[in-house]
């Protein structure tokens, strides 16, 4: 008896604690949405707020008088959608190959990639092998080709696969399948719930994707959706600049605090749809458990 | 002859095995350009480096890099400032995202449950440019919702773009904020994988909630906890680029309580400083950051053979 009254405090306790956590998270982009959708003017005067005195949608309106936003929406939706794609791809056959312990130099290999997290050349190397060997400077490949591989996504991979029954393939392997066929027809099916979360993962770190644009991308045209944001934060002219260009009659009274929120708002866009769909996946997506080489 | 035999048995294995090595090629080629070649670069820190000249032309000053970089006192303050953040971050970071996983799988599966993981891991999604304009509505110095909240407290204000001691804590938080949720999630897939009958059979020989928590849950979780704090260690001497300058960027007035190893290379960099000094630091970044995983694992595999990485 006086277990079950112990239990349901703690029961009590624990959904008090995660509630307003949970509530936490939420609280600040309740009050974004809430102020971009505000009057400058009042803006400026109450401050922000979870509930604004004058409603207006004039800083939605004037991010797409320009082309600035969409052309940058463009961009990164490429990167993201083209990346992910060919992470997926790589880091999948990779991942394959390492599986199941049936490669004599697997640990090896392993090692080979685990290595990469463990040290790097740096900045300024990668800087130098971009532009002046590489080339890549000024192009939309500078996004992704550095970002294709992620060894922390491929032992991720690796242990969902070794999880998978080896038998399953084996014997479709005496059928006279090769490793290809068997990778597709039957260990990608199977590993939705992986392919999900890690697609995730890389579809994050794309459409996140902001240094590349600072250190390598002269052309306004090939600026990503993050970037745009980062000169946002740095420079509040930048906001009124991404209204102003273009029609004369927005110039009057452009709101160039409620732009910055309203480009954030935008910019959050698609990933925040997409999660909902994902989340059911993660629990059994995510096998961290050993990762050794 | 079981000398050659050895020999060929590595070239076998390959031709065997070759179409599951090849699987593994473009990964290979990823790397072996983007991660392996820059490793390359770290010739640089012992040149006088001129882009021109490029990486065989330029003037070798062997250590003229490293002692100029460690004359002043700059490094360790970013040091510092690196591991402590980093080291903040890990344990607020663990020990929330822990409780959270906990309390939730008690909880069972329902829609109060659902709905606070949901919200949860949202600010997961949200990158650090976006996350540093969330900051400024709170932290604008008149309009900004924690000063209005003082104000209406009857406190004074606090100008948080020019007051350096303020930004410790709001750092921590702030990572808090992003991190914990979704950390919890990786926790909670660990919890999945315990076996049922053993609370049960706990609960038959009459142990509390809690004891279930004390005595299954954390200890079994263990080598989950110590395989992710070896993985994160190998990023405590970096990896803050992102958040520091989206929250802070090229404040100067801050500083003094929030400059890190990368954010001064960073800037280094594109201030054109001499490349040869920042890839110094750079190297110096790399180097203690890798002794201290290797150490660290060394001593994971001592203590528990199960939680080591490698």
């Amino acid at each position: 008896m006086q277990n079950s009254r112990n239990d349901k405090w703690l029961a009590v306790l624990f959904y008090a604690f995660t509630i307003v956590f949970a509530a936490l998270c939420l609280y600040p982009f309740l009050l974004v949405i809430a102020s971009s959708f505000t009057e400058e003017a009042t803006l400026l005067r109450n401050g922000y707020r979870l509930l604004p005195e004058a409603v207006s949608l004039n800083a939605y309106k004037a991010i797409f008088s320009t082309n600035t936003i969409p052309d940058a929406y463009l961009v990164t939706i490429f990167i993201t959608v083209a990346g992910t794609a060919l992470s997926l791809l790589v880091t999948s056959l990779a991942a394959y190959s390492l599986s199941g312990n049936r490669l004599r130099y697997a640990p090896q290999l392993a090692l080979f990639f685990y290595f990469t997290m463990l040290f790097s050349g740096g900045m300024v190397s990668s800087y130098i092998l971009t532009t002046r060997y590489l080339h890549l400077q000024d192009t939309i490949l500078v996004y992704i080709l550095p970002a294709v591989l992620s060894p922390w996504n491929l032992f991720l991979m690796r242990n969902f696969f070794n999880d998978i029954p080896k038998e399953l393939f084996e014997s479709v392997k005496l059928d006279g399948a090769g490793e290809l066929r068997i990778l597709r027809s039957i260990v990608l099916p199977l590993s939705l719930p992986a392919l999900a979360t890690i697609g995730l993962f890389y579809a994050l770190a794309y459409w996140s994707s902001w240094a590349p644009a600072m250190l390598y991308i002269e052309n306004p045209k090939l600026y990503s959706l993050q970037y745009i944001i980062m000169q946002i934060i740095r420079n509040i002219d930048m906001a009124q600049n991404i209204a102003v260009s273009g029609t004369p009659s927005t110039v009057q009274a452009v709101p160039a605090y409620t732009v910055r929120l309203a480009t954030a708002m935008v910019t959050v866009g698609p990933i925040i749809f997409l999660y909902p769909f994902l989340q059911r996946y993660f629990v059994g997506g995510l096998k961290v458990g050993a990762i050794k080489g | 002859m079981s000398r050659i035999t050895n020999k060929h048995r590595g070239i076998r294995e390959i031709v065997h095995n070759r179409s599951l090595y090849l699987l593994a090629v473009p990964a290979v080629l990823f790397s072996v350009v983007f991660s392996y070649l820059p490793m390359a670069g770290v010739a640089i820190a012992f040149q006088d480096f001129n882009p021109l000249a490029g990486l065989f032309g330029s003037e070798w000053v062997g250590l003229d890099n490293f002692r100029f970089f460690f004359r002043g006192s700059d490094w360790l303050i970013i040091t510092f400032h690196t591991v402590f953040f980093n080291l903040m971050f890990i344990l607020t970071g663990t020990a929330l995202a822990l409780a959270l996983a906990v309390m939730l799988t008690e909880l069972g599966r329902n829609a109060v449950v659902r709905t606070v993981q949901s919200v949860m891991i949202l600010p997961n999604f949200i990158s650090w440019p976006i996350i540093g304009l969330f900051s400024v509505t709170f932290f604008t110095a008149d309009t900004g919702a924690i000063n209005q909240f003082l104000h209406a407290a009857g406190l004074a204000p606090i100008d948080f773009y020019t007051e350096p001691g303020v930004w410790p804590p709001i750092l921590v938080l702030v990572n808090l904020w992003k991190t914990a949720g979704f950390g919890a999630i990786v926790y909670m897939a660990a919890i999945v994988g315990i076996d049922r009958e053993l609370y049960e059979a706990a609960r038959i020989d009459g142990a509390t909630r809690f004891q279930c928590i004390f005595r299954i849950t954390l200890p079994l979780l263990k080598s989950t906890i110590v395989m992710l704090f070896l993985l994160s260690l190998g990023n405590i001497f970096g990896g803050n680029l992102e958040m520091i300058y989206s929250l802070v960027g090229d404040n100067s007035f801050l500083f003094g309580s929030t400059d890190t190893i990368d954010t001064y290379v960073f800037r280094a960099l594109r201030t054109s400083g001499s490349l040869g000094m920042t890839q110094a630091i750079a190297l110096y970044q790399s180097v203690v950051g890798f002794l201290l995983v290797v150490t660290a694992n060394k001593i994971a595999a001592k203590l528990d053979r199960e939680s080591a990485l490698f």
